[in-house]
């Protein structure tokens, strides 16, 4: 499904991410950790588009991605969330939602300012599928409520309703859990399962041990910007290498 | 949608009605110019309201509008309807391609390119005299007429730009709500977000750059035609600053906030008259003013200040 090989990343000298390969399965929940200063966001960004490596692939489906912009990639049916959640914040939760049927429609700008009949059918599409996704993350009752004025934990579901509105058939969480309580955060573990088992790969980079362990099928471990181990849950607790690793090495 | 529309239905009856208020007199004149600045504004909100991209040349797509327009009629004998649309492809199209290299600049970058740009402009209608007439300005610009009828009375002239500024509104409310309004305002909100959900930045801001150049060049050829002379004053740096000013003081982002800003801005100095040689100072304190105290514009903060005085009445207390 996603493919990295040998993926470097030099910032000015500073080696943030060194040969670091890993693939990731269609339909799997696969969770990136390490601890901090690992790599995981750069690793991230790159996927995602949003930085260039210095050498190294991406593959998408078989599809060579690298260096390709996120709104190219959008197209392609890859999606992201962020760590600190970017919503458009002068904008209503619906219409942040509609925004992301952005792949889906394609009136231009003089068929929209004009109103021709196409555009106006397609207007009413975008308004009432982008509803669907509303109610698969449980935001429908603020639909209308300007999406700034969002409390932390219901900004992280919309940024979520946003991304699925694209269909996309992976999609990157930056953090999902970060500065969730832990009620939101059993709720968000329940929400990921239900958008893997809408046929979408998840991919999640996540501090949050407890949530990592409970949904993940695969994890991949990175340290000081290598590939530390890779493996399903049970043999991540196992290995000696990512204990080290987090809690440091005494001998 | 449905309000929207009727609040669009209650700003034409008031737009129709007003000249019967004045009765042709000296305002008249003023309300054309209100028209025309109202479309300038709107051109502009759509830029820096929605998009969020600023330009401090927006004065010299203005001018470019009136002297293509000026010259074509006045010189070369084209109709006047041809020349307008003429006018305003070539500089939406001229805007579009300087729009690529220049929209790729952020913030202050922005800025110096747009304001450099105006300036570029303006130095050209002043010294391209065999073509503009330079400084002393290119008269004998024929009026706009319509079987038969003329528009050479600022009764007629009134009807006749406010029928496009009525119409350049409604375009403009329903791109604002539509897919690519909202993306507009995606990209204003968080760039990087409205590129990851599918919105090519890019492309729509060169397209916004153009449509709003487009616009504004229409507004110039319609000014050319109605005061039949134009001169470079008309399209400096100054009326750059006075549309942003506009734009900030109605409401970034509103349609019906462009008009306010607009018509205050147009209307201002005719009640500033003993102040004359101040307004660029006056225009400059109520920006200050404005973007302190009421932030989102005329169009949010006056009913803001209502519900504030209500609710003061009412005996509440601060939360």
């Amino acid at each position: 499904m996603l493919e990295v090989c040998g993926i470097t990343q030099i910032f000015g000298g500073v080696t943030a991410l060194a040969d670091v390969s890993f693939r990731i399965n269609q339909g799997d929940i696969t969770g990136v950790i390490g601890p901090n200063g690992a790599g995981k966001t750069t690793l991230f960004n790159i996927i995602t588009g949003i930085y260039t490596q210095t050498s190294g692939r991406v593959l998408f489906e078989e599809k060579d991605i690298s260096g390709l912009p996120p709104e190219k990639l959008a197209r392609l049916a890859m999606v992201r969330t962020f760590q600190n959640i970017e919503l458009f914040g002068g904008m209503t939760v619906h219409e942040n939602v509609m925004v992301g049927m952005q792949t889906k429609s394609s009136s231009g700008l003089l068929a929209c300012a004009l109103k021709m009949p196409w555009s106006i059918v397609e207007e009413r599409r975008i308004r009432e599928a982008s509803l669907k996704w509303l109610e698969f993350t449980g935001i429908t009752d603020l639909a209308d409520v300007t999406a700034g004025n969002l409390p932390f934990g219901k900004g992280r579901l919309l940024e979520i309703a946003r991304a699925l509105a694209v269909e996309p058939r992976i999609i990157l969480m930056d953090e999902p859990a970060a500065g969730l309580n832990s009620q939101e955060t059993v709720a968000l573990a329940q929400l990921i399962k239900r958008i893997r088992d809408l046929g979408i790969t998840v991919v999640l980079v996540e501090h949050d041990m407890e949530l990592v362990m409970d949904i993940c099928d695969r994890i991949v471990v990175l340290n000081l910007g290598r590939k530390l181990a890779e493996g399903t849950p049970r043999e991540i607790q196992d290995n000696s290498d990512v204990i080290a690793a987090y809690l440091g090495d005494d001998d | 949608m449905k309000r929207e529309l009727l609040k669009f239905l209650a700003f034409t009856v008031f737009v129709l009605l007003l000249p019967l208020y004045f009765q042709g007199g000296y305002l008249m004149n003023v309300l054309v110019f209100v028209g025309i600045n109202t479309m300038l504004a709107i051109a502009l909100n759509l830029l820096l309201g929605y998009a969020g991209q600023i330009s401090l040349g927006h004065a010299g797509f203005f001018g470019l509008g009136a002297y293509l327009s000026g010259i074509l009629t006045a010189t070369y004998g084209w109709n006047p309807w041809l020349a307008m649309p003429t006018a305003a492809i070539v500089v939406g199209g001229l805007a579009g391609l300087i729009g690529f290299p220049i929209l790729k600049l952020k913030g202050h970058y922005l800025a110096m390119a747009t304001l450099g740009l105006g300036i570029i402009i303006y130095i050209v209608f002043n010294e391209t005299v065999d073509l503009t007439g330079g400084p002393s300005g290119l008269s004998g610009i024929p009026n706009l007429a319509v079987a038969g009828v003329t528009f050479d009375s600022d009764v007629k002239n009134y009807y006749l730009i406010w029928g496009f500024t009525l119409a350049v509104i409604l375009f403009s409310l329903n791109l604002a709500n539509s897919r690519v309004g909202r993306a507009l305002r995606a990209v204003h909100d968080s760039e990087v977000a409205a590129r990851v959900v599918g919105v090519n930045a890019r492309i729509l801001k060169v397209q916004i750059f153009a449509l709003s150049a487009l616009l504004s060049s229409l507004a110039g050829s319609l000014y050319a035609h109605t005061m039949t002379f134009i001169s470079p004053a008309s399209f400096g740096f100054n009326f750059s600053v006075e549309l942003l000013t506009m734009v900030v003081i109605g409401g970034l982002g509103s349609v019906y906030g462009s008009f306010l800003g607009a018509a205050l801005l147009t209307l201002l100095p005719e009640f500033l008259r003993a102040a004359h040689d101040y307004d660029i100072i006056i225009y400059g304190a109520l920006l200050m003013l404005m973007v302190m105290f009421m932030p989102g514009g005329l169009v949010r903060g006056i009913p803001d200040l209502f519900r504030k005085v209500f609710k003061k009445g009412g005996g509440d207390s601060h939360a």
